[in-house]
């Protein structure tokens, strides 16, 4: 019975994709409602990103000091381990597992909300796609602006480990430097922008869409716990989609 | 015109809630749909406006058949159409004019200048020049209808939906919009079609009713033949409310005064 439930939901995201993913209506309100998108998912998540990763990076410096106290395991290790700690999970991953509370929920209390209070029949009675003129913005924009967000985590976050290094006596300036350029492969930041592209596009799709199917006469509770269901939902599915693309990409 | 020929509609769980319902909805008049609350009429008003596909019958907006089209041509049949919703449903992130400018920014290629201006002569048309620029949350229940209607009415829509117009608000703004209703309805000769359960907006606009009980068209006719009709539902509808007892003995009591005069 269960299956069969999440199945229909397959069925059901799949058509709602295939709707959304149609001509726009009009050309010139798509870009309005695309530049609205990018301020507010991805100008707006900067100070998040920015908070977040510089503490981040600070913090997995000092573990990384504090694990390999060892006098045979040399001093660049930490900053090494700090950078692809980084780059290949930390600002891929997981800060789309973060961003995930943020802007998922913000999407699908947002659809929900305007589905209760018949904003969505508005537009449909109107003759407006409304899955196209509501959903694709999203999708464009936070697809469009995660790479971004990826490179500022993690420049912010190395900046926050050479932060313990400037303003600790844990580890010297020079070897947290030498560790970040050591061994550097180019291909781990092109990694973490696919991962990320991908999570972008499972977050915003997914909690759209559970905004988008919240029942007309189920009110604010009907909302609340749709925003929930999107934020778990598209969590696990980013965990499950950084397994298979950690096992193809790298 | 809109005709409405053996309309049944059955919903996923089996519960039928129009059985074989036929009607027309005549250009130029306000056409009130009433009944008790379930007892289908949002259900048709939804299958009218082609939210809800009907199991049988047929759908006709001047003869185009709803019930075959496609979603492009439906679409297409919906830039005629001009709906009010029970709750306004104006759109949070957009100011008034903002959103009686939005079906001109979506579906037409005016410029700037005419879009604003055509929106701003429906908001004068409903009395709203001083609200403009205010977020629909600014402004009241009432204005938030009028708004609504502006925006309706902004594409010059042959054909009018208003679900509920009154719910929510006092008896003199809702005579208000029901006025107002009335009166865009005859301005333009649009089809208007209201669903209402407002005995006050039945007596006030009722150019056609239709009285539906159970998911069957029990009644139709004017305000004026609605107090001599032997319809049992729709009696038991009517004089639920002592208020219409009374005009009901009041309308007896006149009407066998003019007969006993004629004779």
């Amino acid at each position: 019975m269960i299956a069969i439930k999440e199945i229909e939901k397959v069925g059901a995201y799949t058509q709602l994709m295939y709707r959304v993913f149609a001509k726009p209506d009009k050309w010139s309100m798509f870009f309005r409602q695309y530049k609205e998108e990018l301020k507010k998912q991805g100008i707006e998540s900067l100070a998040i990103v920015v908070i977040i990763s510089i503490f981040i990076g600070a913090v997995i410096t000092i573990q990384m000091i504090k694990n390999m106290e060892n006098p045979l395991l040399p001093n660049t290790l930490i900053g090494l381990a700090t950078r692809d700690i980084l780059l290949l999970e930390f600002s891929s991953a997981i800060l789309c597992l973060i961003l995930a509370g943020k802007v998922g929920s913000n999407i699908s209390s947002e659809i929900g909300t305007m589905r209760i209070t018949e904003q969505i029949d508005a537009l449909d009675i109107m003759g407006v796609n409304s899955a196209n003129f509501l959903i694709l913005p999203k999708i464009t924009a936070f697809v469009t602006i995660m790479p971004f967000l990826v490179l500022t985590s993690m420049f912010v976050g190395i900046i926050g480990g050479y932060g313990v290094a400037v303003f600790t006596d844990m580890i010297t300036v020079k070897a947290y430097e030498s560790g970040i350029q050591y061994s550097f492969t180019p291909y781990y930041i092109t990694y973490s922008i696919i991962k990320s592209v991908i999570f972008a596009f499972i977050i915003t799709s997914v909690s759209a869409f559970y905004g988008y199917t919240v029942s007309e006469k189920g009110g604010a509770l009907e909302v609340g716990k749709a925003s929930t269901d999107a934020v778990v939902n598209s969590s696990v599915l980013i965990l499950l989609f950084d397994i298979m693309l950690t096992k193809l990409l790298l | 015109m809109i005709e409405v020929n053996h309309a049944t509609k059955t919903f996923d769980d089996g519960k039928t809630v129009l059985k074989d319902v036929s009607t027309i909805f005549e250009t130029g008049k306000t056409n009130l749909i009433i009944g008790q609350s379930g007892s289908g009429k949002t259900v048709l008003m939804k299958s009218v406006v082609g939210i809800f596909r009907i199991n049988s019958g047929e759908i006709l907006y001047d003869g185009r058949n709803i019930t075959l089209m496609k979603r492009k041509e439906l679409n297409m049949l919906r830039r005629e159409i001009g709906m009010l919703f029970q709750g306004s449903a104006l759109f949070d992130s957009m100011s008034v004019l903002e959103n009686v400018k939005f079906p001109l920014d979506m579906f037409t290629e005016k410029d700037e200048k005419e879009k604003t201006e055509r929106a701003l002569f429906c908001l004068n048309r409903v009395g709203l020049d001083e609200v403009v620029n205010h977020a629909p949350s600014q402004i009241s229940g009432g204005q938030q209808k009028r708004a609504a209607i502006a925006r309706a009415i902004v594409m010059n829509p042959k054909y009018l939906f208003c679900d509920e117009p009154n719910s929510g608000l006092d008896p003199k703004t809702s005579l208000v919009i029901d006025k107002l209703i009335q009166d865009i309805t005859h301005e333009f000769n649009i089809t208007t079609i209201i669903n209402t359960h407002d005995m006050n907006s039945v007596m006030e606009i009722g150019e056609n009713i239709v009285f539906i009980s159970n998911g069957v068209k029990a009644w139709q006719g004017t305000k004026d033949e609605i107090f001599d009709t032997d319809c049992e539902p729709l009696e038991k509808f009517i004089f639920a409310s002592n208020l219409y007892k009374e005009i009901k003995k009041a309308h007896n009591f006149f009407h066998d005064k003019d007969s006993t005069k004629q004779k």
